[in-house]
């Protein structure tokens, strides 16, 4: 017992002193996120248009991607390069429970969240303890396993896609892809506050100790390797959740779009292109390169979306490593000099 | 039957496996010996099959032209690694979870590049030697895989000479060891480095004129080639350049066995399995020394 009294003081100390002003900025959030989530069901009234719905799902479902990779890449700083494993995951997650059992989608949420953080860690628990670098390689690694598990699954229709009729939307939601507009929405949502919690809590101070210095942390009591795991599984959930309405939204899903490039590529320049060291962030990137690109599909091809997306994430890497809002932050500290 | 099956599938197990080595061979440089994660080097694999193709599709042989290739494709990785270092090294820090996300866009605007300009059909060669095959008894051993198979140990052999026995080989060995040794020592540490990432490129061409010979590439065959370069370097353990031989056909036999006995549309996730594996149980690999 004695021994104990001389350890330093972990990271989890007291209140911090500006306590106050984060439950006031908590609560201005989360009214935020309520009248954004209403304004969403105003929508639904008053457009009349589909493709309106159809175009802001994918937007929208970027935002919970790039919400959901950050949590590993950003603040753990660990590169993900398979965003679509999970996601394709989480997506055939909902794909089999609807097949299989008719399930609603609300149910296939938080089942494929709880399979894609079931993943999430033992690809952490697997590679973690030696160098990130392997942590990024067997990421790739965990694409082409998942891939090719699909495609020898007779049941999850291989090679060449489920096709199904997702249930009747609710009533009250005013059509198929309206309710699903609302669920991803309110996914996002979700997403958007658990990466907010993380960063305002003792779980978000660690990461920034081990981001500094892992070795400084760690001798400082935080717990480097659990909260490394805690962020893959995080991460993992977040992603495979965002994959799950796929099915109801399209009624349809292959394997050669769920594990596609173009998902791994932009979730990943999505945060760093926003910035990555806070939740605005993906969220800035997520809504901009998610609206160029749904408006571009229609003017170039979808290779030269792929090869612009390219360029500017390896812009990014060489000239503005911290995005959008690094290059903010920099301005004002200019202005103010 | 069985036996007949079980001799061939080792044997074009081994010839894959040692195709694979030479794929690696490259990563295993920059990666083993630099310790930069340059998961762009399927992607200069790839590239490299392409211009194997371009150069056959006017008549010339694969390997003639993957050796009038070797300098160019030296100068392209010069210039590549001097990008990489104004990029990163100059800012003091090699963050290398910035520089893989660096490398993998490089690998994608190259794939993509490749798509644009040769469309989505597989590209491929035209031999004397491919559709033969060499006989011994119960064994079938193909040219079109027994060639690249033979050639793969042969530049893996005269890499490991140069770094075992030149003094500019030695110095690559050296560099991530102890730059500021080096530099005492009178030699510039980004110069070795440059030139480093020079050979590797080079290797390149050469394991893109094996992938073609054996089979037809499209532009995004490197996707898969990331996984098995990997595992053939983590396998071996880092910087262990005869090593990539074993390790590759350790990985080639297990696929070839798997595609036999199982399915081939099992086998991408093989080396993937193997490097996983290695990664969770024998972190230094088979010949690398515990770091």
């Amino acid at each position: 017992m004695t021994s104990k009294t001389s350890t330093l003081p972990a990271v989890r100390p007291a209140r911090p002193a500006g306590s106050r002003l984060t439950n006031v900025r908590s609560l201005a959030f989360i009214l935020g996120a309520l009248a954004i989530f209403a304004v969403g069901v105003f929508l639904t009234r008053a457009v009349e248009n589909p493709f309106f719905f159809f175009a802001s799902y994918i937007i929208i479902q970027y935002v919970a991607l790039a919400t959901g990779w950050n949590v590993l890449g950003g603040y753990a700083g660990y590169i993900n390069f398979g965003a679509a494993a999970f996601y394709g995951v989480g997506a055939y997650t909902g794909a089999l429970l609807l097949k299989a059992f008719d399930a609603p989608v609300l149910l296939c949420l938080p089942v494929a969240a709880a399979v894609g953080g079931v993943l999430g860690l033992l690809m952490g628990y697997m590679t973690l303890r030696v160098q990130g670098v392997y942590f990024a390689i067997a990421t790739i690694a965990l694409v082409v396993m998942a891939h090719t598990l699909v495609l020898n699954t007779d049941y999850l229709g291989g090679a060449s896609g489920l096709a199904l009729m997702p249930p009747e939307a609710p009533a009250w939601a005013g059509g198929q892809v309206q309710f699903l507009f609302l669920v991803m929405l309110g996914t996002a949502i979700f997403a958007v506050a658990v990466a907010r919690w993380i960063e305002v809590s003792w779980v978000g101070r660690g990461f920034r100790a081990l981001r500094a210095s892992e070795e400084a942390a760690e001798c400082a009591g935080v717990p480097t390797f659990r909260l490394k795991l805690a962020a893959c599984a995080i991460s993992g959930a977040i992603l495979s959740m965002t994959g799950a309405p796929l099915v109801f939204y399209a009624s349809f899903i292959e394997p050669e779009t769920v594990f596609g490039l173009a998902l791994a590529l932009n979730a990943i320049a999505m945060p760093l292109i926003g910035g990555k060291k806070s939740w605005p962030g993906p969220v800035i990137g997520a809504i901009l390169l998610g609206t160029v690109q749904q408006g571009a599909t229609i003017t170039i091809s979808s290779e030269l979306n792929i090869l612009l997306v390219g360029v500017v994430l390896i812009a990014v890497v060489a000239v503005a490593p911290d995005g959008i809002l690094g290059l903010l932050d920099r301005f004002k500290k200019g202005n103010r000099a | 039957m069985f036996a007949d099956q079980f001799i061939n599938a080792i044997g074009t197990g081994v010839m894959l496996g040692s195709i694979y080595a030479a794929l690696a061979l490259g990563l295993a440089v920059t990666f083993g010996l630099l310790h930069i994660p340059n998961i762009a080097h399927p992607a200069f694999v790839i590239a490299g099959a392409y211009v194997v193709a371009m150069g056959n599709s006017y008549g010339l042989d694969p390997l003639l032209v993957a050796l009038l290739a070797l300098a160019p494709f030296y100068v392209a990785g010069l210039g590549f690694y001097e990008f990489y270092a104004r990029v990163f090294e100059r800012r003091g820090s090699a963050d290398t979870m910035n520089a893989l996300t660096l490398f993998f866009g490089v690998s994608l605007v190259l794939e993509t590049l490749l798509l644009m300009r040769f469309g989505t059909n597989q590209q491929s060669v035209s031999v004397g030697y491919v559709g033969q095959s060499l006989t011994i008894g119960l064994l079938s051993l193909p040219y079109r895989l027994l060639v690249p198979a033979l050639l793969a140990p042969v530049m893996v052999a005269a890499l490991w000479l140069y770094l075992r026995h030149t003094h500019t080989g030695i110095a690559v060995r050296a560099v991530a060891h102890d730059e500021r040794a080096l530099s005492v020592s009178g030699i510039d540490p980004r110069w070795i480095k440059r030139h480093a990432f020079g050979i590797a490129a080079a290797t390149a061409v050469v394991a893109g004129a094996a992938l073609i010979i054996i089979g037809p590439v499209d532009p995004f065959g490197g996707r898969l080639q990331i996984g098995r370069a990997f595992a053939v370097v983590v396998l071996a353990g880092m910087g262990s350049i005869p090593g990539t031989i074993a390790a590759g056909i350790l990985i080639g036999v297990s696929e070839a066995l798997v595609s036999a006995f199982a399915s081939p549309s099992w086998a991408p996730a093989v080396a993937f399995s193997i490097l996983l594996a290695t990664l969770a149980l024998r972190p230094q690999g088979l010949f690398g020394a515990r770091r």
